[in-house]
């Protein structure tokens, strides 16, 4: 492959590369004009079609192919840029925002004409201050100068773009979610279908959500071609992409890759290794729902096919996080498990009920009252929720259930030898809980009236010495 | 709400928790979207710029000047976990909990930010200085463990020593007009 060229990185050096006046004395906007003035609206989604540029923002829908279902004939439409950028370790949109304004403006003034769309709101998470405070003056730059508001470059075409701030809550990030939250309601994921955004969307009006890496990217391919964009990658996941590092390495970085680099050489070339000389036991591939990664893993690209071989879920936001030989799978666990039980919005019954139940249960493990049998009733439960086995609205709660599938899968015997290493007297299940479990009839009224019963003894169900049943 | 609904639960024009510059504030946003409604958010964060908080009571006028029910703006309101009904402290400090801080000591570091403060997560100081919450990944994780307060202002990577210095730091009040962080 021939060298590669960063592109969405390329100005992060410059000083003051957050001006307009730097930006367009690097070449910004040239590629708006160019769109703008001299292409139709349709042949420039017929160029991001052809380049297969595929959303950054996890779900990996191609682009160009979205911007096709808007409907013919419409009067108007609408662009949400997602921006609320939520996904633990995933920071990239925020160094797009933060350290090349600009680009990104380019990116939704192309995209918004090729959509028709004379409003984009940018839905910024509250928590992205920094880049909230750059945009606004990055918007205002843009409006004097001429790139956006009425009749841009004298072509008629008239764009507003508007932040619009969250409130710290993940599931805006779900695009209907957004949607939700944008129209100044609870951020509840509507049911698709009938409501397709494209269709159907914000204010019920033909609605385009998209990530902020993805509408990056669009600059660039309008300058250089759909062709230049398919020579970088591997076949499926073509183009450059923003990967995150974080965890246990020793520097946390984010560097802009072609598409399809492997866990092991974001580690160890642009990570710096794992930190403190130590080794690792597993990664996150792309944002906690996607699941993990096993350290004999470590060599399948990162791209939106590949890491699906893995049992992971796909590749997400391209966030790494590490974890090093001493991290305990089931800290990981309790950290995935409190995260979604608390993330997730409480409209669908197995997503709400059930992430709460696996935080609960991954806490017993943590007390000391862990069962054996309790991973195969987690995997049970991982298996029934989420928009694959079709239980639930939106893809939170696959993502729930994907850490806990890949770590019983992967991390098995850890699992149980953790369990079986951890039992604290008290901390089992309760004799009621025991009953149950035991297939024996429960004298209702006896529970009421009884007083809490002895702690069970140590050796509860499944621990180390006990007889089989 | 019944008409005979005695009036002192209306909330008097008299003493308005919103003020002209407020509402003022507020209106100027209803150009850029379709409905009212869509401004619950923006008015949220204004009032809670203001106060450090959003009362009952000035949820109703938001109510009002976005021409929807209460009730409305209630559910809105209470299903981000954003906004307090009693004042936050002068600085809001969240200490990031997820997993890349998590693995390098984050849901420590939080118990040793409380710990110093006297607090629990989510309560403020008593000299009304600092209030210290818990958040899942704040974006920031190239720092991690990290936090942020709510003027912008990011810290890490942290350790025990750093969680100190960055109280005392966040004890001398708000920095809002510091430049961006990267
Ligand atoms: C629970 C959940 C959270 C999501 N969070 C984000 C997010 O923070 N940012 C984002 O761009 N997309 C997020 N998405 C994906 C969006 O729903 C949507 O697919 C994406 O914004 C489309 O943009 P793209 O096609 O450019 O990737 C999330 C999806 C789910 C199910
Ligand atoms: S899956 Fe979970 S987060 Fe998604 S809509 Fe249902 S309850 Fe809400
Ligand atoms: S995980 Fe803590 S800031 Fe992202």
């Amino acid at each position: 492959m021939a060298t590669f060229e960063p592109v969405l990185s390329r100005n992060w050096n410059v000083p003051d590369a957050r001006t307009l006046k730097v930006y367009e004395s690097r070449g910004g906007y040239q590629a708006a004009r160019k769109a703008l003035t001299t292409m139709d609206p349709d042949a420039v989604v017929a160029v991001v079609k052809d380049s297969e540029l595929r959303g950054r923002g996890g779900a990996g829908f191609p682009c160009g192919l979205k911007w096709t279902f808007l409907p013919k004939g419409r009067t108007e439409t609408l662009m949400c840029v997602n921006g609320d950028e939520s996904e633990p370790a995933t920071f990239n949109n925020r160094y797009l925002m933060e350290l090349d304004p600009h680009m990104f403006l380019e990116g939704i003034l192309i995209s918004c004409f090729a959509t028709r769309a004379a409003t984009a709101y940018v839905y910024l998470r509250y928590e992205y201050i920094n880049a909230y405070k750059i945009l606004e003056t990055a918007i205002a730059e843009a409006r004097a100068a001429g790139h956006l508001g009425k009749n841009v470059y004298g072509t008629g075409f008239d764009l507003d773009v508007w932040l619009h701030r969250g409130a710290g809550a993940y599931i805006c990030g779900e695009e209907t979610g957004l949607i939700e939250s944008l129209e100044g309601k609870r951020a509840w994921p509507r049911i698709k279908p009938p409501f397709f955004p494209a269709v159907d969307g914000a204010f019920h009006k033909p609605t385009v959500v998209n990530n902020i890496e993805t509408l990056c990217c669009v600059p660039h391919v309008i300058e250089r071609g759909a062709d230049w964009f398919k020579s970088i990658g591997v076949p499926k996941s073509y183009g450059p992409k923003l990967y995150t590092v974080s965890g246990h390495v020793e520097k946390q970085v984010c560097v802009e890759l072609p598409m399809g680099v492997t866990t092991r050489e974001l580690i160890d070339v642009h990570g710096g290794g794992v930190w403190k000389g130590r080794k690792a036991k597993a990664a996150v591939p792309g944002g906690i729902s996607m699941g993990l990664l096993t350290a004999d893993e470590f060599d399948v690209p990162l791209d939106f096919e590949s890491i699906r071989k893995t049992g992971c879920l796909g590749l997400g936001t391209a966030a790494v996080t590490v974890l090093d030989d001493q991290t305990s799978i089931v800290d990981y666990l309790h950290n995935t498990c409190r995260f979604f039980s608390h993330e997730s919005c409480g409209q669908c019954t197995p997503c709400r009920e059930g992430t709460n139940w696996f935080d609960r249960t991954i806490r017993r493990f943590k007390r000391g009252g862990g069962r054996i049998e309790d991973l195969d009733v987690m995997l049970h439960m991982a298996e029934n929720m989420g928009i694959i086995p079709g239980t639930t609205i939106c893809g939170l709660a696959d993502g729930a259930a994907w850490p806990i599938k890949n770590a019983i899968a992967k991390f098995r015997g850890e699992l149980e030898d953790y369990i079986k290493t951890h039992q604290t007297p008290g901390a089992g299940p309760t004799k009621l809980q025991r009953d149950i479990i035991a297939g024996q009839v429960v004298d209702l009224a006896a529970i009421r009236n009884a007083v809490p019963a002895p702690p069970p003894p140590a050796a509860a169900l499944h621990s180390p010495g006990r007889p089989p049943a | 709400m019944p008409a005979e609904a005695p009036s002192q639960s209306q909330p008097s024009r008299k003493a308005a928790m919103l003020t002209e510059s407020m509402r003022e504030k507020i209106r100027a946003f209803f150009p850029r979207y379709p409905t009212k409604r869509a401004v619950t958010l923006p008015a949220l964060h204004i009032v809670h710029e203001h106060y450090r908080c959003v009362p009952l009571r000035a949820m109703h006028e938001i109510a009002e000047l976005l021409e929807i029910a209460p009730a409305e703006v209630h559910d809105t309101m209470s299903f981000y976990g954003f906004f307090p009904q009693a004042p936050l402290g002068d600085v809001r400090v969240w200490v990031c909990r997820s997993i890349s801080c998590m693995l390098r000591g984050g849901d420590e570091l939080l118990g040793h930010a409380c710990d110093k403060l006297g607090v629990k997560p989510g309560e403020t100081t008593p000299d009304g200085k600092l209030t210290v919450e818990f958040a899942e990944c704040l974006g920031i994780c190239d720092h991690a463990p990290a936090a942020l307060a709510d003027d912008g202002r990011v810290f890490g990577p942290l350790d025990e020593a750093g969680v100190d210095a960055m109280l005392e730091e966040l004890k001398r009040g708000r920095k809002d007009d510091e430049g961006p962080h990267v």
